[in-house]
């Protein structure tokens, strides 16, 4: 692997560089050999669209800013179409105006990478960072039935680094892949090794060059006859379920010994990392199961590693999207809590190392004689 | 005494990168007269191995059944955006959309309006026939006054409907536009001219100029509630005085001069 620095100098012997989340993502693609950038500014990823327009003409590719999001995607998709490795980036409601685009996407099978950097909603809400768009990103955005890879960093370096991983995804898949950051991976500054990753491109076969020496192609997601779609949905869902059981990423720490365990992603499991440190000094045994993956989200391994655990509590910044899959994984085994602050607001270790204190007293050993406390906090 | 023929001359063939496919479209529709103008002009301008056509949401998102060349299908009104994607990755393609009225005149105006502000180099058919004919029959933005649709029982009222919107006049404002011109299919003749419009619209691309419009004023007898040859007569009389036909804007820069 040629591993170049910024400046495109070797960099065996490069020093770690402040980066501001959204600039390193911008890098990590460009380095990654994305061929073409479509966005539209909005708070807060814009800095990854500059990014792309000082760069992308520097090295002649292609950068547009759009019109609308709905321009962003549709460019996006006719980019991908040609066999180019695109991005597109936005925030979460510039994200809603691109799912009519996402679906098209994976109903024509194009490679794409998606950055939603995402703020607090519903509606315009605010320009904080927020993890409120799990569902969207997970469980939906356009219609129809299916889904694309989530990949959710929580650091900046590995945001750079699911970036270029998120590229190897989508041309694998023939698929669009979302990297989901909160504001505060896209808006702080952190020391990044410049190791870029350089993913090989995954030969296609499909995309439209003009119809020189072969018989034409349609990139298409039109089936009218019934029997064709379901056929192509057929299709789509045997791919859906080989990269659920293939992809799967996540990562424990601290759990060997642990009596409750945290799920976090993101921003999140960094303050869950704090307040784990806080109440191991308290005697409180916590560990983190982090999901890297929220789609395919890592069940199996989820459910394996907490089983036997006294309370599980997950803390995101939302209402609570991602405990849904949290408790779907472990079916009851474990009891579930969830803390979470929104609309901007980051829950701060305290008030996280308190949601584990309160797990940890609901589940203490009942007396047959004294109501269930779980029973109490699920009604 | 010996009589000197003329060795036989094709005047109307079956053009090459047209399909042999049957057409799913209405009698009296004229799709099928503007596709056949599209796969006579890639022959004759030899454009079968470099195009790569983007077809829109309507009636005419089959056109890839029907034309032998690469095609990307479409979201609702987007065309232009997906072709401005095709063409900025693939500089050397000719790239065209192939929009109705709906399409490109009401759902995907932005991306109309932009992909002309930002002069890209696409070529674009617009097919307005007034109706949106794929969902039954509905009002199009442009629908003629006094115009009776599914959408609009008692003829298409300004107060409450709005008026037609001249797209193509709007967009001939635009710098970015090198070509702009409207055309109809309502006679031998207009046919004609119409595809010297198409000509230059497609020229225009090959020569690296902005981007260029052709909107060609078509039939939909079933929107229409007529029979297909008297939805060729109001075409021909009724339509073109709210549309006039002839070239918009011509921007074009000057042809090279001829090899000797």
């Amino acid at each position: 692997m040629t591993t170049l620095s910024r400046s495109g100098r070797p960099a065996a012997a490069a020093p770690p560089t402040l980066m501001k989340g959204n600039d390193a993502m911008a890098e990590a693609a460009i380095q990654a050999g994305c061929d073409a950038y479509f966005g539209y500014p909005i708070t807060p990823q814009a800095e990854l669209l500059e990014w792309m327009a000082r760069r992308m003409p520097e090295l002649g590719r292609v950068f547009v800013q759009a019109e609308s999001e709905l321009g962003a995607i549709n460019m996006a998709l006719g980019a991908a179409a040609t066999g180019a490795r695109v991005l597109v980036s936005s925030s979460s409601p510039g994200i809603s105006l691109m799912a009519e685009g996402m679906s098209y996407l994976a109903g024509s099978e194009l490679p794409l990478v998606l950055v939603n950097v995402m703020r607090g909603g519903p509606g315009l809400g605010s320009i904080g960072p927020a993890q409120s768009d799990y569902f969207q990103a997970t469980k939906g955005h356009g219609h129809g039935d299916y889904r694309v890879p989530v990949l959710a960093p929580a650091s900046i370096a590995e945001a750079a680094d699911l970036v270029a991983e998120a590229f190897t995804l989508a041309e694998r898949y023939r698929t669009p892949v979302i990297v989901l950051v909160d504001g505060v991976i896209g808006q702080a500054m952190e020391p990044i090794v410049p190791d870029w990753r350089h993913p090989a491109r995954v030969p296609g076969g499909w995309e439209l060059t003009g119809a020189a020496g072969r018989p034409a192609r349609v990139v298409r997601s039109l089936h009218l006859r019934p029997e064709d779609l379901e056929a192509h949905n057929d299709h789509l869902q045997a791919k859906f379920a080989t990269i659920a059981e293939r992809e799967m990423r996540w990562a424990a720490e601290s759990l060997d010994d642990a009596e409750v365990a945290i799920v976090a992603y993101g921003t999140a499991a960094r303050v869950a990392r704090t307040a784990i440190e806080r109440a191991r000094d308290d005697g409180v045994r916590v560990g983190l199961f982090r999901p890297i993956s929220l789609w395919p989200f890592p069940s199996r391994e989820l459910a394996t590693r907490v089983r036997r655990l006294r309370a599980v509590v997950v803390v995101e910044l939302s209402a609570g999207q991602m405990v849904e899959d949290v408790r779907l994984a472990v079916a009851g085994d474990v009891p579930v809590f969830f803390h979470g602050r929104t609309g901007g607001v980051v829950p701060t270790p305290g008030e996280v190392v308190e949601a584990v204190r309160r797990a940890w007293a609901l589940t203490a050993p009942v007396d047959a004689d004294e109501p269930d406390p779980v029973q109490l906090v699920y009604g | 005494m010996t009589l000197e023929t003329a060795p036989p001359r094709v005047l109307y063939a079956h053009p090459a990168s047209l399909t042999d496919r049957a057409s799913h479209y209405c009698p009296g529709c004229g799709h099928g007269i503007v596709h056949r103008l599209i796969a006579e002009l890639i022959d004759e301008l030899d454009l079968g191995e470099r195009a790569i056509g983007v077809a829109s949401v309507g009636c005419s998102v089959f056109i890839y059944d029907y034309l032998d060349i690469d095609f990307v299908e479409a979201p609702h009104g987007r065309a232009p955006a997906v072709a401005t994607g095709v063409r900025r990755l693939r500089p050397d393609a000719f790239v065209f959309t192939y929009q109705g009225d709906g399409d490109l005149a009401a759902i995907g105006t932005a991306e109309i309006v932009h992909a002309a502000a930002r002069g890209e180099r696409i070529a674009i058919v617009f097919v307005n026939n007034g109706v949106y004919g794929m969902t039954g029959g509905q009002m199009a933005p442009t629908s003629l006054l006094g115009q009776r649709t599914t959408s609009t029982p008692a003829g298409r009222d300004p107060t409450l409907a709005g008026y037609p919107i001249p797209i193509t006049e709007m967009l001939a404002l635009v710098p970015g536009v090198s070509y702009a011109a409207r055309g109809s299919v309502a006679d031998p003749a207009t046919i004609g001219r119409t595809k010297g419009y198409l000509r230059r619209a497609f020229e225009a691309q090959l020569r690296g100029e902005g981007l260029s419009i052709v909107e060609i004023l078509s039939t939909c007898p079933v929107g229409w509630g007529m029979t297909a040859p008297e939805a060729m007569e109001h075409l021909a009389r009724v339509v073109v005085e709210t549309y006039p036909t002839g070239v918009i804007v011509d921007r074009r820069q000057p042809h090279p001069p001829q090899e000797a």
